[in-house]
């Protein structure tokens, strides 16, 4: 079975929930090859079935925008002919994939949701047009070169060989372009992250820029917290938050929209969630539209209740 | 003196009803094209640039005749010159073939940067300023929240989800920008009439030496198979809150087993 090079988002040296999808997807193609850098190589590549695992551990990668990392991804790509190539479609993994395909005149998929084999052919599903559309796609042109959203599968642990090797690649000036001059770790929400969380409660204009009532019910779910532009704009949350056509794309099992209409810049990031639930005290909001459950109400009513309900019936 | 060229796509209306043709290229007769909402973010940024010190902007965009409308819009809110490639064979272009083109049409203009929006408003891959810096050998700074350009350096700081990182490049650079850079300006009534007079040079591949075998749907590396719409979302149960719609909210949910 031929090889297939994953791109492994890792960090602090903890692997996302994303890569280790990336690493279930693989096996659908062939054996995968988890591609690391940084000085650490986490367990969990060789317990979800990282047959091989690539190391590259140089200070060039952390120092640097995406070029050297492009550079030394595009070498394994030429070096072991893998079957197809599969990065997380965030910026960087977009980034580094889109240089490393145009070295390598394949053609690249980002945003993919499924990825479904048969015999030799790679098929791609994308969401598009706001989650309007649905389309099926292949790469005729060289290694498939493949950028997987999050929530695409279920993570699966099984036992891979996880042998590491160390890979040393010499790095052009010219990837050196973008320096990296200083970096902020944000501090963490205790949340789940927004794109991966499998519950997302949100809150909009009709918070009033208050959170707290949205935030807790969240938590007594054990939900992300996402936001609208509208909340976004008005500073009462940080774009990072942000649900929508220039913020997150999320797709939970859960999404939970408080105090926000359901405008088209915000439906593009959450309306191919499977289950729509919305507290909204305008009962012609068009969120009501695409919801599964709708409660025409205050939040600032609406949400404590519930919360006080969740934590009642957890126990 | 700052020469900025600002890359721009004009794109079906995000609010419109956005289809595919029979050949599942995008629909861009059926609904109304605009400049990228992104992309006036770009366009604002470089103004900005060019405000602060001494320079110009020159505005670029690949597509159909109708994407010349996007040019104007960026001249009405105060861009200097446009350049419109436009050609028949360029017509159902993967983003490798569209940074191609881009780059052909860069390099043909006297610049000292590159702006784009971080990503179109329809495809959306947010790839085509990495494909143009590497095809033109240029660093780029991408996903831009605030710009900084002090002599021949350009800063930025990007913010991710963990981190919020400074990235800096000097000489010539493509910079990428987002909504967080901060609001576009209208075009003003004398903008508008002032870009009545702005120049809109129209190229065609020839012009930038290429051929029609090196663009078009049919020399894409990726194929699309088929676009199906989505089936409309059906809407469920509404109630009205009479002081039990949070244990309603809660009922529905553990019905679906999310407590």
């Amino acid at each position: 079975m031929s090889e297939v090079l994953v791109l492994i988002d890792a960090p602090e040296g903890k692997v996302t929930k994303p890569s280790l999808e990336l690493l279930t997807i693989a096996r659908r193609i062939g054996e995968p090859s988890a591609v690391v850098f940084g000085s650490e190589v986490p367990s969990q590549l060789a317990e979800y079935g990282a047959e091989k695992i690539y190391q590259l551990d140089d200070a060039v990668y952390a120092d640097y925008l995406v070029g050297p990392k492009a550079e030394a991804l595009s070498q394994l790509v030429a070096d072991k002919s893998p079957a197809a190539v599969l990065v997380p479609s965030t910026f960087e993994g977009k980034e580094i994939a889109a240089r490393v395909a145009l070295k390598a005149s394949s053609g690249f998929i980002t945003d993919a949701v499924d990825v479904s084999v048969d015999g030799d052919t790679i098929t791609t599903t994308q969401s598009v047009f706001a989650g309007n559309f649905t389309v099926d796609a292949k790469i005729t042109a060289g290694t498939p070169v493949i950028a997987v959203k999050p929530n695409s599968t279920a993570p699966e642990a099984t036992s891979g060989a996880g042998t590491v090797e160390a890979v040393s690649v010499d790095v052009s000036d010219a990837a050196k372009g973008a320096k990296i001059t200083s970096t902020k770790v944000k501090e963490a929400s205790g949340r789940p992250e927004l794109t991966e969380a499998a519950i997302v409660v949100s809150g909009g204009r009709g918070t009033g820029g208050d959170f707290s009532e949205v935030e807790a019910f969240a938590d007594s779910l054990g939900a992300a917290v996402g936001a609208s532009r509208a909340a976004v704009d008005s500073g009462w949350y940080p774009h990072s938050f942000q649900v929508g056509q220039t913020g997150k794309v999320v797709s939970p099992q859960l999404y939970v929209a408080n105090g926000i209409s359901g405008a088209i810049q915000h439906r593009a990031g959450m309306q191919t969630s499977k289950t729509i639930v919305a507290v909204n005290k305008d009962d012609e909001a068009p969120i009501f539209e695409l919801v599964d459950f709708g409660v025409v109400g205050d939040l600032k009513t609406v949400l404590p209740q519930a919360t006080e309900e969740v934590v009642k019936r957890k126990g | 003196m700052t020469k900025i060229v600002v890359a721009v796509k004009y794109v079906p209306d995000a609010t419109g009803d956005r289809t595919f043709t029979s050949d599942n290229t995008v629909d861009r007769e059926g609904v109304d094209g605009l400049l990228s909402e992104l992309d006036e973010y770009a366009v604002e940024q470089a103004l900005q640039v060019v405000e602060a010190g001494e320079g110009e902007v020159t505005v670029v965009t690949v597509g159909p005749e109708d994407a010349a409308d996007a040019v104007r819009k960026a001249l009405q809110m105060g861009a200097d010159a446009g350049v419109h490639v436009v050609d028949d064979a360029i017509a159902g272009s993967d983003a490798f073939a569209t940074s191609l083109v881009l780059a052909k049409a860069i390099e043909k203009l006297e610049y000292d940067l590159v702006f784009f929006g971080m990503a179109s408003t329809d495809a959306g891959m947010g790839i085509v300023p990495t494909l143009v810096a590497e095809r033109l050998g240029l660093p780029a700074v991408t996903f831009a929240s605030e710009i900084t350009v002090d002599g021949d350096t350009v800063t930025i700081r990007r913010d991710g989800d963990v981190a919020s990182q400074e990235i800096t490049a000097s000489g010539k650079v493509v910079v990428s920008v987002t909504d967080q850079t901060g609001e576009a300006r209208y075009p003003s009534f004398k903008g508008i009439m002032a870009a009545k007079k702005k120049p809109i040079d129209e190229w065609s591949l020839a012009d930038l030496g290429l051929e029609a075998s090196e663009v078009g749907g049919d020399n894409a590396w990726t194929a699309v198979d088929s676009t199906t719409p989505r089936p409309p979302r059906t809407a469920g149960e509404v109630v009205t809150d009479e002081g039990d719609g949070g244990a309603k909210l809660v009922e529905f949910l553990a019905s679906k087993k999310f407590v």
